[in-house]
C-alpha cells in the first residue's frame, strides 16, 4: 500500500499518536517534578505567614524560622470554638494542611456549609510578644485572592498583614499585594474599644483612612478592593469569637 | 547596539555544520531580520517583561528551548505531518513545549515562574515561534532550524535585554536586582534622586523598541525603505 501522508486514516493515527506522546511526557515530566513544586509551595506558606508577623526571611531560610516563631498551629470551627487534638509542630500540624482555598471554593460551589467550614489559626512569639495569624481566603475580579493577618495578643489590634492573589490587573488590583496596601493595616483594629466586632473595611475613594476600622482601597482596582473587603468582613468575624476568647476579652458585647 | 553583527570574528572553515549559509542564520535574525524592531513579532512579551533583567533572561531562556526544540521536531517530522492539521500539529508540539518549562520554572526557580508566570503561558501565542516553525522548520532540515531557532532567540534576547536594561536602570536603580545607583542619592534619603515610574510601565518598553529601531535603520542601509 502506498504511504499517503494526507490520507484521513493517516491524518487521525497522526493527530492521536502526537497527542498521547506530548500528553504522556507532560504528565510525567509533571509527576517528576511536583515534589519539588509542593515544597516551594509550602515554604511560600511559611514566608508568607512570617510575612504577615512582619518578619521578612528567603524562602530556603523559611522554615527554620517558621519553626522558632510559630509556636502552635489549630483548627477552629465556624463558631470560633478550637478543635481539640492538634498538637503537632505546627509545619506538620493539620492546619497547615488544610487547603483553605478548596475548602472556600467548596463553599461557593454549594458543597460545603458555612457552618462546617474550618479556620486555621497560628500562635507566634515574636520578639516575647504573643500573635495570632489569621489566615484567609476570598475572591477578586479574575481570580482568588488570599490573605494573612496577624493580630496582636489583646485580641482586636493588626500587627501586620500580607495579601496575595493568583491573577489580578497587574498595577491595578495586584497592588493589594503590595507594601502600600499592606502597611496601612498595623495598628488598626477590629473591634470598637467596647468590644463590638467592626471588621476592618477596605473604602473606595480614600477619604476615611482616619478610621482606625477601614483602610484605603486601590484606586483602578475597585473590584479586588471589594474582595479584599468581603474576605475580611467574613473571615475576622469568625476569628473575633476565638480571639475573644483566647485572650480573655470577652467583653460585654453585641 | 547593533553592532554585534559587523564584528563576527570566527573565520571557520566552510564545514557543513557552520557553513556561510549556517552562520547566516544564527547573525541574520540579529539584525537585518530581527524578529521584533524588523518583522515586528514577539512584541507583547517585549513589553510585558522587561521591567527587569532577570525576567528578560528567563523568557529569553523559555524562547529559546521551545524555539530550537520546536524547529527541530517539527523539522524532523516535517515530511510526516499532514499538510491539513500542519498548523494544529505544530501548536501541540509548542504548547507540551512550552508547559514542560513552565512546569520546570516552577520546580527549580520559582520565584521568577511566579513573575513571568503569565508570560511562559503566553509564549505558545508568541508569534516569532509559530512563525519560525511554519516558515522555516517545515521546509528545512533538522540542523538548519536549530540554528534558525538559536539565530532568532538572540536576535529577540538581545532587544529585550538591552530593552530591560534601560527600564530596570532607570526604573528601579538596580540591575539583576543588584543596587546600582547608590541609596544615598535617593530623595527618600535625603539625595536628590528620583526613580522614572514611568519606565516601569509597559509604553516605556514601546518607546525603548521604538528608539531602537530608530538606531537599527539609521545604521544599517538595508532597512531603510524606498519612498
Amino acid at each position: 500500500m502506498a504511504f499517503d501522508k494526507n490520507s484521513n486514516g493517516f491524518t487521525f493515527g497522526f493527530s492521536i499518536a502526537l497527542v498521547v506522546v506530548v500528553g504522556t511526557i507532560l504528565a510525567v515530566t509533571y509527576m517528576a517534578l511536583k515534589p519539588a513544586y509542593d515544597e516551594n509551595v509550602r515554604r511560600e506558606k511559611m514566608q508568607n505567614i512570617l510575612a504577615s508577623l512582619n518578619v521578612e526571611v528567603d524562602r530556603d531560610a523559611a522554615p527554620e524560622r517558621f519553626q522558632q516563631i510559630v509556636g502552635r498551629a489549630g483548627l477552629i470551627d465556624a463558631q470560633g470554638r478550637p478543635i481539640p487534638g492538634d498538637d503537632k509542630d505546627p509545619a506538620s500540624s493539620d492546619a497547615f494542611q488544610l487547603d483553605i482555598l478548596k475548602q472556600y471554593k467548596a463553599w461557593k460551589a454549594n458543597e460545603l456549609k458555612a457552618e462546617e467550614m474550618l479556620y486555621p489559626v497560628y500562635e507566634a512569639n515574636k520578639e516575647g510578644k504573643k500573635l495570632f495569624v489569621l489566615p484567609m481566603v476570598g475572591t477578586g475580579l479574575w481570580g482568588p485572592i488570599w490573605g494573612y493577618v496577624s493580630v496582636e495578643s489583646d485580641g482586636r489590634t493588626i500587627h501586620g498583614s500580607t495579601f496575595d492573589h493568583k491573577g489580578e490587573t497587574p498595577g491595578l488590583g495586584a497592588e493589594i499585594a503590595t507594601p502600600i496596601f499592606e502597611q496601612q493595616f498595623p495598628g488598626k483594629t477590629m473591634t470598637d474599644p467596647n468590644g463590638t466586632f467592626t471588621g476592618i473595611k477596605v473604602y473606595k475613594g480614600g477619604s476615611n483612612t482616619t478610621d482606625e476600622h477601614g483602610v484605603d482601597g486601590i484606586s483602578g482596582g475597585t473590584i479586588t478592593s471589594d474582595g479584599v473587603d468581603e474576605m475580611l468582613r467574613r473571615t475576622l468575624a469568625v476569628y473575633d469569637v476565638y480571639l475573644k476568647n483566647a485572650t480573655g476579652n470577652s467583653y460585654s458585647q453585641r | 547596539m547593533s553592532t554585534e553583527v559587523g564584528t563576527m570574528p570566527e573565520v571557520k572553515e566552510a564545514s557543513p555544520l557552520f557553513g556561510k549559509k549556517e552562520r547566516l542564520l544564527i547573525t541574520d535574525p540579529l539584525n537585518d531580520n530581527n524578529p521584533i524592531t524588523v518583522q515586528v513579532l514577539g512584541i507583547c512579551s517585549a513589553l510585558a517583561i522587561t521591567v527587569k533583567m532577570a525576567n528578560a533572561l528567563v523568557m529569553s531562556i523559555s524562547v529559546l528551548f521551545v524555539l530550537v526544540f520546536g524547529n527541530m521536531i517539527i523539522s524532523a517530522l516535517r515530511n510526516t505531518i499532514p499538510s491539513r492539521i500542519r498548523i494544529i500539529a505544530q501548536l501541540v508540539i509548542c504548547a507540551g513545549l512550552v508547559t514542560l518549562v513552565d512546569i520546570m520554572l516552577k520546580a527549580y526557580v520559582y520565584d521568577v515562574s511566579k513573575q513571568v508566570g503569565v508570560y511562559v503561558g503566553l509564549i505558545i501565542t508568541n508569534c516569532i515561534i509559530m512563525g519560525r516553525f511554519e516558515a522555516f522548520a517545515m521546509g528545512n532540515k533538522v540542523w538548519p532550524s536549530a540554528l534558525d531557532g538559536i539565530g532568532n532567540t538572540l536576535g529577540y534576547a538581545w532587544i529585550l535585554v538591552v530593552v530591560a536594561f534601560f527600564r530596570e536602570l532607570f526604573g528601579s536603580g538596580t540591575l539583576m536586582g543588584f543596587r546600582v545607583i547608590p541609596e544615598s542619592l535617593y530623595a527618600t534619603s535625603g539625595g536628590v534622586y528620583f526613580n522614572n515610574n514611568m519606565m516601569i510601565l509597559p509604553p516605556m518598553a514601546l518607546v525603548l523598541v521604538g528608539i531602537i529601531i530608530w538606531i537599527q535603520r539609521a545604521r544599517n542601509a538595508k532597512l531603510i525603505e524606498q519612498a
